[in-house]
C-alpha cells in the first residue's frame, strides 16, 4: 500500500496528465460526424507515431560501434518515420477530396 | 537553456495534437487540423534531435537517425501518394503496424541495456526500477500486438490472409494471453540473470498472440480491429512517454489511446455488438457457418436487364443508391456519380444512403464518394435514409450486402441479428448489383434478395454502372 502510494506521489504531474489526457481523447472525438470518422481514425494514427521521438532518444544515446542496437535502432526510427509521414500525407489525400467540392 | 526550449517544443507539440485532433472533427477544419498537428510533430521532432540531453550530453549518432529519417519520409510518401483509395483502410493499418513496431523496438533496445548487465561483470548490482521494467513490458507487449494484429489486418483487407481458426483458439488465446502477462509480471518483480532471456520469450509470445488475435475475426469486424489497434499504438506510445518522462510522448499516446477507445466502442454500438463480443466472439467461423447452412434453401430470385433498370430508374421520382465495399473494390465512384448526374438531369431525386459500417472502415463510402466530387449533401446517414425509404421509388445497391440483410431485424439466430440496418425493403423497387450470389463478407445469406420486389443486376459494379449510363444516354 505504502509503495502505491509512494509511487503516485513521485509521478502525480504523469497521472494528471494521463486522466485529463484521457477525457480530452474522448471529449474531442465525442462530436465528430460519421463522416469523418476515416480521417480522423488515420490522422489519431498519425499522432501515435509521436513514438518516434522515444526511437530518436534511443539512437541518439547508442555507444558508437554497437552496431546491433545500431541497427535495431534504425529501423525503429524509419518504421517511426513512415508511421508520422505516411499518416499525415495518407489523411491530407482524403481530405482533399472532401474540400474539393464545397 | 536547451532543455528549457526543449520542454517548450514538447508543450507546443501536445497543444497541436490536441488542436489538431479537435480540428479534425469538423468537416470545414479538419484539412487545416491535419496540417496543425503535422507541424507540431516536426517541431517535436526536430527539438528532441538537437536539443534533448542527458546529464549534459546531447544525443548522437545524427547520420543514422537522419538517414531513417530520409527513407522514412521518401518511402512513407510514396505509398501515401500511390495508394488507391479503395485500399486506404489497409495503408493506415500497415502504418498503424509500423508505429506498433517502432514503439517494441525501443523496448528491446532499452532491455538490452538491462541484458547487457546481466551478462556483464557484476551481474547482482543490477539495478532497473520495477517502474521502468513494467513500462519496458507494456511498451513491448502491446506493441508487438499492435504491429502482428496490424499486418494481419492489412493481409486480409487486400485478400492475401484468409479467415483461419482451429478449434479451441479462443480458449488457446486467452491462455496465451494472460500467460504472456504472468511471465512479464513476475520478470517484473523478480528478474535476475537467471531469467531475464524471457524477456525475449514475451516478444515472441506476444507476436504470436498479435496473429491469433486478429486471424479469426471475420472481415466485418475488421474496421472495428483497426480501430482498436490504433488505439493500442497509442498506448504503447504512452508507455514510451513514461520511460522517457517525455510529455509529448504521453499526451499524444493516451489521446489516440482514449480516441481511438471511444471511436471502437461507437462503431461496435453501430453493428450492436459489444466490445467483448467482437474479441472473443469469431463472426466469420461457426455461428455464421451454421447460419448460411440453415438459410441455405431461400427459393428464387429474379434478374433484370440493363435496359430494364435504366428504364425503371429514369422514370422513378426518387433513387437511393446504397453503396458498399463492390463499390470500392470495382472502382466504379466516377460512374457512379455520372450515373446520378444523368439521373439527375431526367429530374429524378438521387441520394446516397450511408450505412455508418458500410465498406471496410467506417467512413469509407464517404471518402470513396467525395474522391468523385459526389456532393457532401447527398450523402445521407442511416436514420435519416429509414425515413425516406418509405417515399423512393427505386433503390440501387452497389455491393452492399450485410447492412441491408433484413435478418438483423427478424432472424434471432442470425449472427447480425440486432445490427442496425439500411431498411431498403420499405421501397417500392430495390435492384442489386453484385458479382455472383455468394454471401457478403459476413458468410451469411441475405433473404433480401429472394423477396419479390426484388432485382439482381450480376455483374461488376463499374462494368455494370458503365452499361446502365449508356443505356440510359440512349433512350
Amino acid at each position: 500500500m505504502e509503495a502505491i502510494l509512494n509511487w503516485a506521489q513521485a509521478h502525480i504531474d504523469i497521472i494528471y496528465i494521463v486522466v485529463l489526457s484521457i477525457f480530452l481523447g474522448i471529449e474531442v472525438i465525442g462530436r465528430v460526424p460519421s463522416v469523418l470518422h476515416t480521417p480522423l481514425m488515420s490522422g489519431a494514427n498519425a499522432i501515435h507515431g509521436v513514438v518516434i521521438i522515444g526511437a530518436i532518444i534511443v539512437m541518439g544515446k547508442v555507444e558508437p560501434g554497437h552496431y546491433v542496437t545500431l541497427v535495431i535502432g534504425f529501423l525503429a526510427v524509419v518504421l517511426g518515420t513512415l508511421n508520422v509521414v505516411g499518416g499525415f500525407v495518407v489523411t491530407d489525400r482524403m481530405l482533399e477530396m472532401f474540400k474539393k467540392k464545397k | 537553456m536547451e532543455l528549457s526550449i526543449l520542454t517548450i517544443c514538447y508543450l507546443i507539440g501536445s497543444l497541436t495534437f490536441i488542436i489538431g485532433l479537435k480540428m479534425l472533427s469538423h468537416p470545414e477544419s479538419a484539412r487545416k487540423g491535419n496540417m496543425v498537428a503535422a507541424v507540431g510533430m516536426f517541431i517535436a521532432i526536430f527539438g528532441t534531435i538537437f536539443l534533448y540531453q542527458e546529464n549534459g550530453v546531447g544525443l548522437h549518432n545524427y547520420e543514422w537517425i537522419f538517414g531513417a529519417l530520409v527513407l522514412g519520409t521518401v518511402i512513407g510518401t510514396l505509398a501515401a501518394k500511390r495508394v488507391k483509395m479503395t485500399a486506404m483502410p489497409e495503408l493506415v493499418s500497415l502504418f498503424n503496424g509500423m508505429g506498433g513496431a517502432c514503439a517494441a523496438l525501443i523496448s528491446v533496445i532499452e532491455f538490452g541495456h538491462i541484458a547487457t548487465l546481466y551478462t556483464g561483470e557484476h551481474p547482482d548490482q543490477v539495478a532497473a526500477t520495477e517502474g521502468t521494467l513494467l513500462t519496458i513490458f507494456l511498451g513491448l507487449i502491446i506493441g508487438a500486438v499492435s504491429f502482428a494484429g496490424s499486418i494481419i489486418a492489412w493481409g486480409k483487407l487486400n485478400g492475401k490472409i484468409k479467415d483461419f481458426s482451429f478449434k479451441g483458439q479462443q480458449v488457446f488465446n486467452l491462455v496465451l494471453f494472460f500467460a504472456t502477462l504472468a511471465v512479464a509480471g513476475y520478470l517484473v518483480v523478480a528478474i535476475d540473470s537467471s531469467n531475464y532471456l524471457l524477456f525475449y520469450g514475451i516478444l515472441v509470445a506476444a507476436l504470436i498472440y498479435g496473429v491469433l488475435f486478429v486471424l479469426p475475426i471475420g472481415g466485418a469486424d475488421m474496421p472495428v480491429v483497426i480501430s482498436l489497434l490504433n488505439s493500442f499504438t497509442g498506448v504503447a506510445a504512452a508507455c514510451g512517454g513514461f520511460l522517457y518522462n517525455n510529455s509529448v510522448m504521453l499526451t499524444g499516446g493516451i489521446l489516440v489511446g482514449a480516441a481511438g477507445t471511444l471511436l471502437t466502442v461507437l462503431m461496435c454500438k453501430a453493428m450492436n455488438r459489444s466490445l467483448t463480443n467482437v474479441l472473443i466472439g469469431s463472426f466469420g467461423g461457426n455461428a455464421a457457418g451454421g447460419a448460411s447452412a440453415a438459410a441455405g434453401s431461400q427459393g428464387a430470385y429474379k434478374e433484370i436487364s440493363i435496359s430494364d433498370a435504366a428504364v425503371c430508374m429514369s422514370y422513378a421520382n426518387k433513387v437511393i443508391i446504397v453503396p458498399g465495399y463492390g463499390l470500392a473494390v470495382a472502382q466504379a465512384q466516377h460512374v457512379c456519380h455520372e450515373l446520378e448526374k444523368l439521373l439527375e438531369e431526367k429530374g429524378v431525386d438521387v441520394k446516397y444512403a450511408i450505412h455508418p459500417v458500410a465498406g471496410r472502415m467506417p467512413g469509407h463510402m464517404n471518402v470513396l464518394l467525395a474522391e468523385a466530387d459526389v456532393s457532401y449533401d447527398k450523402l445521407i446517414e442511416m436514420e435519416e435514409a429509414n425515413d425516406e425509404f418509405k417515399s423512393t421509388d427505386v433503390v440501387l445497391i452497389l455491393g452492399a450486402n450485410d447492412v441491408v440483410n433484413p435478418a438483423a431485424k427478424t432472424d434471432p439466430a442470425s449472427p447480425i441479428y440486432g445490427m442496425p440496418i439500411l431498411e431498403v425493403e420499405q421501397a417500392k423497387t430495390v435492384i442489386v448489383n453484385k458479382r455472383s450470389m455468394k454471401p457478403g463478407y459476413a458468410g451469411i445469406e441475405n433473404e433480401l434478395f429472394f423477396q419479390p420486389k426484388t432485382s439482381m443486376l450480376f455483374g461488376d459494379a463499374k462494368a455494370a454502372l458503365q452499361k446502365l449510363v449508356a443505356e440510359i444516354k440512349s433512350l
